[in-house]
């Protein structure tokens, strides 16, 4: 058996800096408590060199210029411990969830898939690297040594078998985690590491210390068995990040959603995992109406923070945090918040990542995620409504469809059997006139001659029906409101020629042609639906 | 002189040496791949639709562009490929595609408001690349506003979509893509065929009105400008051969009781196409 524990030294200080990697290499102290009474609970080697105390009141610290003074960040730590999981998930699904800033990892078997030991180690930084974490690795056979020596020790420690104890001997009492009066009892008698521990006969350091003493000893020695607590991670990726100084700007949001997205799609891949679909909830500073609501006497006052949420849903589940920007940026621009933002949470939802096979002889077909990004960009330059692939709706309405997502197929055994028209394409002489259809229709003044159209006036020209095919009767929905009834007919119209030139499309004589026109019983009007082309 | 010329040329060449590989050799032009219309007359005139080239098709309104544009749209996406359709007056039928057989689902329908909006979204879809077939429907818009489409805007997208495997077509009410175009045809609509039972009715329709039905119309198809032939490099030869060719075919209406049938299933939708197919 073999055991690799993972501890991130620190870990209040690493969770904010993960969210904010510019930090890493400042002066940074985080202060915690109740206001108005603000104290430095954490603080690097910078900050301390610079004359930073633990327990110092924010005040006093502030008064050093050099130092950067965040808030303690539980939501951080939350996601930073989340992440640490998934780094241990990333390599063995046998892990203890041991503290916060702990894990230990059952790495036995694992070296035809990652190495020796020390290689799955070094792994193990260079993932937690990736994710925004430094961490202390330890390996050995025996878990409480793994514990305690990733406590102890910096980097990477390798502890072969049956050298347990010699390895620990340096290590302070402190690093096992006694209580505050047996370290007392211990620092008085003058045992401060493990090996001067370790030497104290057993049975009078229990007459002395109790069962405690006889389990700190057996930590010492190197010889403490228990077994692995199994913990299994969640599948809940979710970064928040709670702003200081509310954000009205896209630019500087965008920064903050790069940052985010970067910690997403590094726990995802540690997964092997990609995202479907990222969920973006902001919430909203108290806008002015809001403030003045809240102050006039008859209205009641809201309490409740204002809120925005979006969803922004992918055609192939990716983890490409760039791509994923764009297109966030590309939705925030369409639909922006109504007000600044104070804190911004993007969750992912998990999929399998897309696995595809290119075929040399299948048609070209758009790269799904540069797919998406045209998809949005068009989008945000035409509408969203404007975009997509046409649907036809199960209705005789004239001209009903809705738009739907594109999502074109490039293997041609998955193209329907369309009915038989189209089946016949290849083999048919005499393709079907294409019609063009005038959106909104136009209304058009009709002369009639014993119930059929003669003449017709509309877009600024007037002409001549030379034929026509109708009345084609269609109604429908007359249980809903918008029920329609019309006449249909398929009309040739001979333009008359005008002097004037007064329009400007082109010559009346290039819109002669073939046009349906159409009577609505119920607006009493004439309108021209389009033309055959 | 004539060493002269030739040391210069060699000086040339070595300065451009690991740049340009012959800097005074045409470039070679690759024979295009081509693929159908959809339409048997247009392909035996111009061959078909060419791969990574522009294709214009010019004509006035009810002339048969769309027509074609349709035939072209349920050729390709028969074949599964990824098709766009940028449409500049937002004048497509849906239902007229469906029946003319284009798959929907594979269809990009990017509906614009004006000229603006147009350039920019097929700006988009060449950059974005995969797609197999770009249409670019400018039938509708003011003749005007379509000349003062810059001609490097022109230039843009035939260089955009050289090398790749997309067809770009191009519908317009005339030419303005001029030498950027690989292939121009024009359309011109002939008389419509009206049904009728007898000839006396045929002579007077408001004497015989009731009779009448549109039974389609016939297009002319004339082939302006055709460079799918590959030429001959290292000469000064005209890059393209001028033709005059035109051809006629017909297109027929879908009558009127299977228009309406929007609503009504695939299976009875099948069965009535089938019909109408058989004669």
């Amino acid at each position: 058996m073999a055991f690799a524990s993972i501890h991130v030294p620190h870990f209040p200080l690493q969770a904010v800096v993960r969210a904010e990697p510019s930090l890493r290499n400042q002066a940074l102290a985080l202060v915690d408590g109740t206001p108005p009474i603000w104290n430095v609970v954490a603080a690097n080697q910078a900050a301390l060199q610079a004359g930073i105390e633990l327990g110092m009141a924010k005040s006093q610290a502030a008064q050093f210029h050099a130092v950067e003074i965040r808030n303690r960040s539980r939501v951080q730590e939350k996601s930073a411990h989340a992440a640490l999981l998934d780094l241990g998930a990333s390599v063995s699904p046998r892990m203890e969830d041991t503290a916060p800033d702990t894990i230990i990892l059952d790495i036995s078997g694992l070296a035809s898939l990652f190495g020796n030991e020390e290689t799955i180690a070094r792994q193990l930084m260079q993932r937690a690297s990736s994710m925004g974490l430094h961490v202390h690795v330890a390996v050995s056979s025996n878990l409480e040594v793994a514990l305690h020596a990733a406590h102890g020790f910096p980097g990477i420690t390798v502890i072969l078998p049956g050298e347990e104890a010699k390895c620990l001997a340096p290590l302070p009492v402190r690093a096992l985690l006694p209580s505050a009066e047996i370290l007392g009892t211990l620092e008085r008698w003058g045992v401060r590491d493990c090996a001067a521990l370790a030497a104290l006969p057993v049975l009078p350091l229990s007459e002395r210390l109790g069962q405690e003493g006889v389990r700190l000893h057996q930590l010492a020695r190197g010889a403490r068995l228990r077994s692995l607590v199994l913990a299994r991670p969640g599948v809940c990726f979710q970064e928040e990040m709670a702003l200081d100084f509310a954000v009205a700007e896209l630019e500087p949001l965008s920064f903050l959603l790069g940052r985010l997205l970067d910690q997403l799609c590094a726990r995802l891949e540690a997964r092997a995992l990609a995202a479907c679909a990222i969920r973006t909830h902001f919430d909203l500073e108290d806008s002015f109406e809001k403030d003045f609501q809240v102050f006039s006497e008859n209205s009641p006052p809201q309490l409740a923070s204002k809120t925005y949420e979006k969803i922004l849903s992918l055609p192939v589940p990716t983890r490409n945090s760039k791509m994923l920007l764009k297109l966030l940026r590309l939705q925030l621009q369409a639909d922006p918040p109504h007000a600044a933002i104070l804190k911004v949470i993007l969750a992912a939802e998990p999929a399998r990542p897309r696995a595809a096979q290119g075929g040399l002889f299948l048609p070209s077909c758009p790269d799904p995620e540069k797919l998406e990004l045209t998809i949005g960009r068009l989008a945000k330059l035409v509408g969203h409504t404007n975009v997509g692939s046409p649907e036809l709706i199960d209705t005789h309405r004239p001209g009903d469809f809705r738009m739907a997502p594109f999502a074109p197929v490039s293997d041609e055994s998955k193209i329907p059997q369309k009915h038989a028209t189209a089946v016949a394409q290849g083999s048919r002489e005499t393709p079907l006139t294409a019609f063009r259809v005038f959106r909104p229709e136009i209304q058009a003044n009709i002369e009639l001659q014993q119930n059929y159209p003669t003449r017709i006036y509309f877009r600024g020209l007037r002409g001549n029906i030379i034929a026509a095919s109708g009345p084609w009767r269609t109604s429908g929905d007359w249980w809903r409101e918008d029920i329609w009834q019309q006449d249909e007919w398929d009309v040739e119209i001979r333009f008359d020629s005008v002097s004037g030139q007064s329009q400007k499309i082109s010559s009346p004589r290039t819109q002669d042609g073939l046009y349906r026109i159409y009577y609505d019983s119920l607006r009493e009007a004439w309108f021209a639906r389009g033309r055959y082309d | 002189m004539a060493v002269n010329l030739a040391t210069l040329r060699s000086n040339v060449e070595l300065a451009l040496a690991g740049r340009v590989a012959a800097p005074f050799s045409y470039r070679d032009r690759h024979a295009v791949e081509i693929v159908s219309t959809g339409i048997a007359e247009i392909d035996s005139l111009a061959g078909g639709l060419p791969r990574g080239a522009l294709t214009e098709i010019f004509g006035p309104a009810c002339s048969g562009r769309t027509t074609l544009l349709l035939s072209a749209l349920a050729a390709r996406t028969a074949q599964a490929e990824a098709c766009a359709l940028i449409d500049g007056c937002d004048a497509f039928d849906p239902h007229s595609a469906e029946i003319a057989g284009v798959e929907l689902k594979q269809l990009l329908w990017v509906r614009c408001r004006n000229i603006e909006q147009t350039l920019r979204a097929t700006d988009l879809l060449l950059q974005g690349g995969g797609f197999g077939f770009i249409a670019l429907d400018l039938g509708d818009m003011r003749a005007d506003v379509l000349r003062h489409v810059p001609l490097e805007s022109w230039f843009r997208f035939r260089r955009a979509v050289e090398d790749t495997p997309t067809i770009l077509m191009v519908l317009e009410p005339e030419s303005n893509a001029k030498t950027c175009a690989s292939l121009v045809l024009r359309m011109e609509a002939e008389p419509a065929r009206w049904s009728t039972t007898s000839e006396a009715q045929a002579t007077d329709f408001f004497r015989y009105p009731p009779s009448w039905l549109l039974e389609g119309f016939g297009i002319r198809a004339e082939l302006l400008r055709s460079r799918l032939q590959p030429i001959a490099t290292n000469s000064f030869q005209k890059p393209f051969a001028s033709a005059d060719r035109s051809e006629l075919f017909e297109t027929n209406v879908l009558r009127s009781y299977l228009r309406v049938a929007n609503g009504i299933s695939a299976e009875v939708k099948a069965r009535i196409a089938e019909e109408f197919v058989a004669g």
